[in-house]
């Protein structure tokens, strides 16, 4: 089985501190690591790998650090990876961003699968997958909580979930799933991996390289703009409530009263 | 691209310890700006003090469709599992509001299988119009074909703007049908207005976690798409006197052709409401101390008709299935309250909780890092402080 697997680079969320004074986030270093979903959607890929054999790759669109990342996915198993790159891929949208991933899938061969996580928790939109599978006409499952590939690999069976339950469907290879965290338990890097990461030299791929059109790319290619932002601050009305625990729980029913709550 | 203008910037670092890409570093007292790393988000713009960061934001030219051709207000309706979802009339509110804004009609898709008798209640909420897409083979969710007739309809009428569900249906399908019109959706969206002069939808979403609200347009492709989170918008009370008009579409084999394949669709039992959808979340945190003592907090939920979620610690324990967790990695919540029991408030919790107006901790740790963001804390045992609040509250349901 041939599996591309998305990846995506996301700054760490652990470097993050709550600022007391001014009530917002701040971010303390500048880490990047693997987006938490993405290691699930390598697990996925090599788990169907250690099965039917083929060989999983890695396609990241980013900063040539991004490289970084790919390093660690060949540590945990994978066959192989490219950073896609270019200064005109910056600022891209989702529909950028689809558009320049399918042009490096497709360079990169024919694959029976592709599979990315269910959300990069930076952007937040979970629309590359989806958006990603129209891109190279393909079916497309999302929220997958169960794999199992049926029919010799020909075929998946997957649970997908949703707000009031789940549905069981069949897919025909090729096909694209986004994952979810409850799906699988990524394992950890091995020795050998580790070795092997380090040896590796991770192509980076830029605008021509995989035959992008500069205009559908980055900015230019994205029909959102993000017109402005704000940064939400909390509520300053911290008050602890003081006494003994029946005082304590007066006290909170009285506030929940006043804001209407009970 | 971010421009810095040298001589206003004064080296402070707000904008620095505002990014969350470190794309940005202050170097020899002026800000530096890394182009590869930066996304152009204009957090730091926002953070500066003296006005010293620009971003030009000039896009591609687009296009170059002729943006008057594009008229109208599109909801689309969500019915699954017998039932129309609530958010469908939460966007019909908001929608009658934009349409009366701009001018133009208010239309609801409504795609099912036996949904033709749901189609009047979405007049009455609002709607001047129904296309009506019931056929026996839209009784499962299927993408691609949910996707394909909606972006048919688009490609056939024109709206200008077409609003969605921001649930796993909607999430999943409105992105394929955006990109086979190559035009720009937003994720998650928690508010929505129109700008007249361009008539352009400016559509407010969080991102990072809720570490940031940005405002997103999308001024040269149409339509302007955007999903928009439950719970958020008002929906009109039903008024059965709303007339309308309800036009049946009919569809081709072309429209049903499907590579995914539905073998059930089951609907899990639950005691209260989902977890997205609930206004009050009760969450469990490892400071529960054992299974056992879950049974208080599904005791205060069922009380409260509240959403029952839960930290990591205890979806990892199996105190709670993993679609309980709230977090970085689980499901993000905006309830009126949240009642984090037991909880330490790690980071990739609490972005799960940003978006709530009240958050109330109970914690036996004074330091505990939810306090800092609570709008209410307890210092204490939940062994001892839960009973207590049920039976207070009980007594007031009582009275
Ligand atoms: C503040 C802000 C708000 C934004 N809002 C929107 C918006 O509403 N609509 C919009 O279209 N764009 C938006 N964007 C742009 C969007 O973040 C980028 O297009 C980003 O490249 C992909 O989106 P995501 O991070 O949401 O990924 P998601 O769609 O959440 O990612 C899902 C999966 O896709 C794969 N994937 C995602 N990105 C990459 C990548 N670069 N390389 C390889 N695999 C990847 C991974 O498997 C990942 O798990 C916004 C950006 C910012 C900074
Ligand atoms: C990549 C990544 C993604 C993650 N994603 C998520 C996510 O989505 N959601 C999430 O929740 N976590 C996530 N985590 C885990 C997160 O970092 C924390 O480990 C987790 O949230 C801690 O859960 P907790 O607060 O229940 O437990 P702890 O941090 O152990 O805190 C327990 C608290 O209970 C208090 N306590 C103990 N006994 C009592 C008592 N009797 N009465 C009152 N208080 C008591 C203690 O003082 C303590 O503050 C993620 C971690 C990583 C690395």
């Amino acid at each position: 089985m041939k599996i591309a697997v998305c990846i995506k680079q996301v700054p760490d969320a652990s470097t993050v501190r709550f600022d007391k004074e001014k009530g917002t986030l701040v971010r303390e270093g500048v880490e990047s690591v693997i987006n938490p979903f993405d290691y699930n959607a390598i697990e996925a890929g090599l788990s169907l790998r250690d099965q039917f054999g083929g060989e999983v790759s890695v396609v990241t669109m980013g900063p040539p650090q991004a490289s970084e990342a790919v390093k660690e996915a060949i540590s945990l198993g994978v066959d192989g990876g490219v950073v896609v790159s270019d200064r005109a891929f910056a600022g891209a949208d989702t529909l950028a961003t689809t558009y320049t991933l399918a042009k490096a899938i497709e360079k990169l061969g024919q694959f029976d699968l592709v599979i990315c996580g269910k959300q990069a928790i930076d952007g937040d939109t979970a629309q590359v997958g989806p958006g990603l599978a129209v891109r190279l006409n393909i079916p497309c499952v999302t929220c997958v909580d169960e794999l199992e590939a049926i029919d010799d690999g020909k075929r998946l069976r997957l649970k997908r979930m949703c707000e009031q339950g789940y549905d069981m469907v069949e897919v025909e290879l090729p096909a694209l799933v986004t994952v979810l965290a409850s799906l699988n338990t990524p394992r950890v890097p091995s020795l050998k991996g580790k070795m092997r990461a380090r040896k590796t030299e991770v192509p980076i791929m830029n605008a021509e390289d995989i035959g992008a059109d500069v205009s559908r790319v980055g900015l230019a290619g994205s029909p959102t703009q993000v017109a402005s932002t704000t940064i939400p601050t909390f509520d300053a009305r911290r008050e602890m409530l003081e006494g003994e625990p029946e005082q304590q729980v007066d006290a909170l029913v009285d506030r929940l009263k006043e804001a209407g709550i009970l | 691209m971010l421009r810095v203008e040298i001589e206003k910037c004064i080296g402070c670092g707000e904008c620095e310890s505002a990014c969350t890409f470190g794309a940005i570093v202050v170097e020899d007292g002026k800000a530096v700006v890394d182009a590869d790393t930066c996304t152009m988000c204009g957090t730091c713009v926002d953070a500066c003090p003296e006005d010293a960061l620009e971003l030009d934001r000039e896009s591609g030219a687009g296009p170059g469709i002729d943006l008057d051709e594009w008229r109208g207000v599109w909801v689309t309706a969500e019915y699954r599992f017998g039932s129309t979802a609530p958010v469908t009339f939460e966007l019909l509110g908001k929608g009658r509001q934009l349409a009366d804004d701009l001018g133009v009609a208010l239309t609801a898709v409504l795609m099912g299988s036996g949904v033709s008798e749901h189609a009047s209640e979405l007049i009455h909420r609002g709607a001047d119009r129904v296309l009506l897409v019931d056929h026996p083979e839209l009784e499962n969710f299927r993408d691609e074909i949910f996707a394909r007739i909606l972006a048919r309809l688009a490609r056939e009428e024109k709206p200008e703007v077409i609003l969605a569900g921001a649930t796993a249906m909607g999430r999943s399908y409105i992105p394929q049908v955006a990109t086979m019109l190559e035009t720009g959706l937003t994720a998650d969206c928690t508010e929505l207005a129109v700008r007249m002069e361009d008539r352009a939808l400016l559509q407010t979403r969080p991102a990072f976690g809720g570490n940031l609200l940005a405002t997103i347009v999308c001024p040269a492709h149409r339509p302007q798409m955007s999903t928009v989170r439950p719970h958020v918008l008002k929906a009109l009370e039903a008024d059965t006197s709303r007339q309308g008009e309800i036009v049946r579409v009919p569809l081709s084999d072309d429209d049903l052709k499907a590579r995914v394949k539905v073998l059930e669709s089951v609907m899990e039992e639950s005691d209260g409401p989902g977890l997205a959808d609930a206004e009050i979340v009760i969450a469990a945190g490892r400071g529960m101390e054992s299974e056992k003592n879950m049974e208080m907090v599904h005791e205060l939920a069922s009380l409260l008709d509240a959403g029952v979620g839960a930290s990591r610690a205890v979806t990892d324990a199996e105190w709670l299935p993993h679609r309980a967790q709230i977090g970085q990695t689980g499901v993000t919540i905006s309830p009126k309250l949240y009642l984090g029991c037991g909880i330490s408030g790690a980071i990739q919790h609490v972005v799960g909780i940003q978006g709530s107006d009240m958050i109330v901790a109970i914690n036996k740790d004074p330091d505990a890092p939810i306090f800092d963001l609570a709008t209410y804390g307890i210092v204490g045992d939940v062994k001892e402080i839960l009973p207590l609040l049920i039976k207070r509250i009980r007594q007031e349901r009582g009275a």
